[in-house]
């Protein structure tokens, strides 16, 4: 329940109306249209790689920043956690006579992003009323930037198949996002009914327009990827596609191979995660290729992709696009964007994905770690996994020391803490066990105090409790038994309950040794250390022997 | 007291009520009484309020009797009704917003309230702000105090209106395109459109924001500087606002306008001005000549003429986005009836808004779309620098413009049907909203006992220059002291 608008004077009903009842039936009810006319791939002939046609892919992604305060009011912009319709004022509920007022850090959160993508940062740019009618925005209109964006013309880097790729990018600009609607249904009456949360109104949100430089579907998860990365090192978004803070629209079009001129691009939305961009974009191919095989010619339209059915269906042709009216706004003077203040901003960029990547693979004695490319990608992807993997590094060698502590912290974090965090849907900085925690355990580990099973066992209830390695290892048993006097009796048990693989050993048969080092441990239960087991086991049968 | 204190100047209530002759309590109350016994026939108030000002004048009159509090502690004055007043109706006289109480303050309600102002109730106006004689308010027509039949001019003819017969001795008007200056001249009181961005917009329910501004009318030329410098300086919340120096625009009153280098414009005392408007207009400046001014009487400005074409494609263009948000979603009217989004939304505003409001969103959407911004919105913005330039390169030897301020004295209510015969009434002060120049039109005769005002317009915060031209011509003729008869 979205409770009203406190102390708001008139203001009628809070922000919560009952008016979009056969418009959000008709909206259903042309989803559901779309679903019965649009070609349903058959899966057995489901091949997104027709030699025929060269896919054509652009992105525009929206991203909100992560500013204190909102983009033109200095509501806190912190919406996620809020409850409905506490992050508003005056100005980003679009009262009237209110004026908005630009945001500095917005300003200079697309700045650090523009530098980061190689863009021209304009000296002189402005906002413009993008003008249509909806109830998710206060004004009418959406403060954005029309022709002269804060940022034009930069790059991105990927890598896809060994392939090294430069994705343009032709603008980056600043405006304001918009009030979350919620579309319900009365139990009572079966009646639509439409719920209206003005926080978000008014967060900064910053569109990365990229060229159609695109060619696969894996080229454009990379480029998001990519993207992303950059914003998280950045500190400027979360860039979370699940909470909506980062959110991505993709431009397919297919011409064929060979051919210079664009064929005619669909616009697909409504994608909600990397896997779904993936997806949705291999739909489309395969879609749009169906199609053209028919002879069929494709139609310049948006369309929405349906998770649950794997598919898009059409939301509006291009002839019901909206004419946006843009012009200046006329509350806001143009921008003016001193040079000493970008190269000011230029000097303050962090090391970025790319770089970090690159240092990560250098040899240890050039100040890396010496890590393949995979590990030092996988690794690389958020800022916070980077650092957590360096301080894990730098925690082993003050620690324990040891050998190739780089590579070893990288296993564990990529196998075994990785799918401790996935099955919790978790990031690194959720995570309970922390740098020091894993470089205590990895002690644990060279040390011989566990074995890998152990190890492993051990890392899940530290995932589970908080609690650091050897309290783990204590509390649960896990110390492989190093005493040798205890192992001895043990040792000896087994040589006198298997004497036909002691016949077999004393008969020459050397890998009967190890079936009776296999016996000790399954009697210890796997926690002699099996390197001491092997000893024994080896100078018993050698007294046997003589 | 021998003279009428309705009547009495801004500065003289203020001294008055320092000397405590009487009380900021009574003198709010004279007011309310006779807004009581003549506002039925002028319908120059929407709201009022009475228990409102009484609680601020009791307010002032403790700051008062501290010997504390400027000039205008505990004088009562009007706001037109498309000013943001926290708790109190702000309608901009349409149905759309009959039901709007904005939450929050307009930052010259704020700071006026900080001066000690008392309020006594809303101006009427034309809706939105958009007309020339006032009679497009939603509610009930304004009607102007020299002659009932006709109008105040518009959009802000209640603050005009009220001020003329006694019913606040000062108000707030905007002007986008003359809506202080023309009401003001018609009902013969003083008007000031200041410098744009010299008054803070915040809480100004836009019409056309690049042409909006806040000033005030008044009786005397002394008063409207008084009450221009409790609402001049810069505000955080509009970025339009200009960061300039806070003067007292009271200082160099007095001044005189020896050598003051007057231009006269010519192409606004010929065709589509009244020949006796024009004349009544050229006698005063033969006064101000009289008063050591420099005149050249034949100044052309042949740009100027394009202004109100380039008014009438900006302000529409604007207005067209700044009213897209009153779709019945958040406050204000919205129609019951329908049961789809867009259907409620277009009954919303057929129903909502007047003729006239919708007449110039359809030309701004016009203008504003496809294929149409360069012919039109683009053009004008191109036509605006020149007018800016032409200005601009007139200052550069002049200090001061003079032009009749409106056309024609008072029109009949209803006599006007034909809407560009109407938006031409605005001729002469578009000019000055499209260059965002400052403009003042003082009382300056008669026409068939009919008040014609003069405008002068400066240069870019030329204020003081204005202010005390049109003091020395008003201490020299005394227009000031004639008032309806009502």
């Amino acid at each position: 329940m979205v409770p009203p608008l406190a102390g708001l004077g008139s203001i009628k009903k809070a922000v919560m109306l009952v008016i979009l009842t056969p418009w959000t039936y008709q909206w259903i009810a042309n989803l559901h249209a779309g679903v019965a006319s649009v070609f349903v791939g058959d899966t057995a002939s489901y091949n997104p790689y027709m030699p025929d046609y060269e896919p054509v892919i652009g992105l525009e992604v929206h991203a909100q920043l992560r500013t204190r305060s909102k983009m033109f009011c200095s509501c806190p912009a912190d919406y996620q956690a809020a409850p409905p319709n506490t992050r508003v004022c005056p100005v980003c509920l679009g009262l009237p006579g209110t004026l908005p007022v630009i945001n500095r850090e917005a300003i200079r959160s697309i700045i650090m992003t523009g530098l980061a993508l190689h863009c021209e940062i304009a000296q002189e740019t402005k906002f413009d009323r993008k003008n249509y009618a909806y109830p998710d925005l206060m004004k009418g209109y959406q403060i954005s930037q029309y022709d002269l964006p804060i940022c034009h013309d930069g790059y991105l880097e990927i890598d896809v198949d060994g392939e090294r790729r430069r994705i343009g990018i032709e603008r980056v600009h600043m405006e304001e996002d918009v009030a979350k609607l919620f579309h319900r249904t009365d139990p009572a009456t079966g009646e639509g009914y439409s719920l209206v949360d003005v926080n978000r109104s008014g967060v900064p949100l910053m569109e990365m327009v990229g060229r159609p430089d695109l060619r696969s579907a894996e080229e454009a998860r990379a480029y998001l990827i990519a993207y992303r990365s950059i914003l998280q090192y950045l500190g400027v978004s979360t860039g979370s596609m699940e909470e909506g803070s980062f959110r991505c629209d993709a431009n397919v079009s297919l011409r064929l191979r060979g051919a210079s001129a664009l064929g005619t691009k669909v616009e697909v939305k409504n994608m909600n995660s990397f896997r779904a961009v993936y997806r949705a974009i291999l739909f489309e191919i395969e879609r749009q290729s169906a199609k053209l095989d028919r002879g069929e010619r494709i139609s310049m339209e948006t369309r929405g992709w349906v998770e649950e059915k794997g598919i898009t269906v059409s939301l509006r042709s291009k002839e019901e696009a909206n004419d946006y009216r843009y012009f200046p706004e006329p509350d806001l003077p143009p921008l003016h964007v001193e040079p000493s203040w970008v190269a000011e901003l230029e000097e303050l960029l962090p090391e970025l994905p790319e770089a970090r990547r690159a240092r990560f693979m250098a040899a240890e004695d050039a100040k890396g770690y010496g890590l393949s490319e995979y590990d030092a990608s996988g690794l690389t992807d958020t800022p916070a996994l980077a650092d957590y993997f360096e301080e894990a590094v730098g925690a082993v060698r003050e620690g324990h020391g040891g050998d190739e502590a780089p590579k070893r912290v990288a296993n564990w974090m990529l196998s075994e803490l990785a799918s401790h965090l996935n099955a919790a849907n978790a990031v690194i900085d959720d995570s309970p066990v922390r740098p020091g925690d894993l470089a205590g355990l990895l002690g644990l580990l060279a040390g011989g105090t566990v074995g890998t099973t152990q190890a492993k066992a051990a890392l899940e209830a530290m995932y589970e409790s908080g609690k650091p390695a050897a309290q783990v290892v204590e509390e649960l048993g896990l110390a492989q038994v190093t005493d040798s006097g205890e192992l001895t009796g043990a040792v000896r048990q087994a040589i006198a309950e298997n004497p036909s693989a002691v016949a077999d050993f004393l008969g020459g048969k050397e890998t009967a040794a190890k079936f009776l080092v296999g016996q000790v441990m399954k009697a210890t239960r796997g926690k002699a250390n099996p390197g001491i087991v092997a000893e024994l086991v080896a100078e018993q049968l050698g007294a046997l022997k003589q | 007291m021998a003279e009428d204190a309705h009547y009495m100047s801004v500065r003289r209530m203020s001294d008055a009520l320092r000397a405590r002759e009487l009380s900021a309590v009574e003198l709010a109350d004279v007011h309310l009484r006779r807004i009581d016994a003549v506002d039925g026939s002028l319908g120059a108030y929407l709201a009022r309020t009475p228990e409102l000002a009484r609680e601020q004048a009791a307010a002032a009159d403790a700051v008062l009797a501290k010997g504390d509090g400027g000039p205008l502690m505990g004088v009562p004055m009007q706001l037109k009704d498309n000013m943001a007043t926290r708790g109190v109706a702000t309608t901009c006289a349409s149905r759309m917003l009959e039901t709007y109480v904005p939450p929050y303050d307009a930052a010259v309600t704020g700071a006026l309230g900080q001066a000690g102002a008392v309020l006594l109730g809303k101006g009427n106006m034309d809706e939105y702000a958009m007309g020339s004689s006032s009679e497009t308010s939603a509610f009930k027509p304004v009607h102007n105090p020299w002659d009932l039949e006709r109008v105040p001019g518009g959009s802000s003819g209640g603050p005009a209106a009220a001020v003329a017969a006694g019913l606040a001795p000062y108000a707030l008007g905007s002007d986008t395109g003359g809506s202080i200056r023309q009401p003001a001249a018609l009902c013969g009181v003083v008007g000031l459109k200041p410098t744009y961005g010299l008054v803070s917009r915040y809480g100004l329910i836009a019409f056309a924001s690049s042409l909006d501004q806040i000033g005030p009318l008044t009786r005397t030329v002394e008063d409207a500087a008084l009450v221009l410098n409790a609402i001049a300086g810069h505000d955080a919340r509009d970025s339009t606002s200009i960061e300039a120096p806070v003067a007292d625009y009271t200082r160099g009153l007095e001044d005189g306008v020896r050598g003051l280098r007057v231009g006269v414009v010519s192409e606004l005392f010929g065709e589509g001005i009244d020949p006796e408007v024009a004349r009544v207009t050229r006698e005063a400046i033969v006064q101000l000549e009289t008063l050591g001014a420099i005149v050249d009487w034949d100044v052309s400005l042949p740009t100027s003429r394009a202004a109100l074409a380039v008014y009438y494609v900006l302000a529409p263009s604007e207005c067209s986005a700044n009213l897209a948000r009153y779709d019945g979603v958040k406050y204000g009217y919205a129609d019951q009836g329908e049961r789809s989004l867009m259907a409620a939304l277009e009954a919303t505003r057929r129903d909502g808004f007047g003729a006239e409001v919708k007449r110039r969103i359809l030309m701004g959407t016009y203008a504003l779309s496809a294929g149409y911004y360069d012919a039109y919105y683009k053009k004008a913005q191109q036509v605006r620098t020149l007018i800016r330039r032409e200005f601009d390169e007139a200052f550069e030897r002049l200090d001061v413009l003079v032009t009749p301020t409106s056309p024609t004295v008072a029109f009949k209510l209803g006599e006007i049907v034909d809407p560009i015969v109407m938006h031409a009434n605005d001729v002469c002060t578009v000019p000055a909203n499209v260059a965002g120049l400052p403009g003042i039109s003082v009382p300056c005769g008669f026409v068939e006992a009919l008040p014609v005002g003069m405008q002068l317009i400066g240069p870019h915060l030329s204020e003081a220059t204005l202010l005390r031209t049109a003091h020395a011509y008003e201490q020299a003729t005394g227009w000031h002291d004639v008032h309806p008869a009502l």
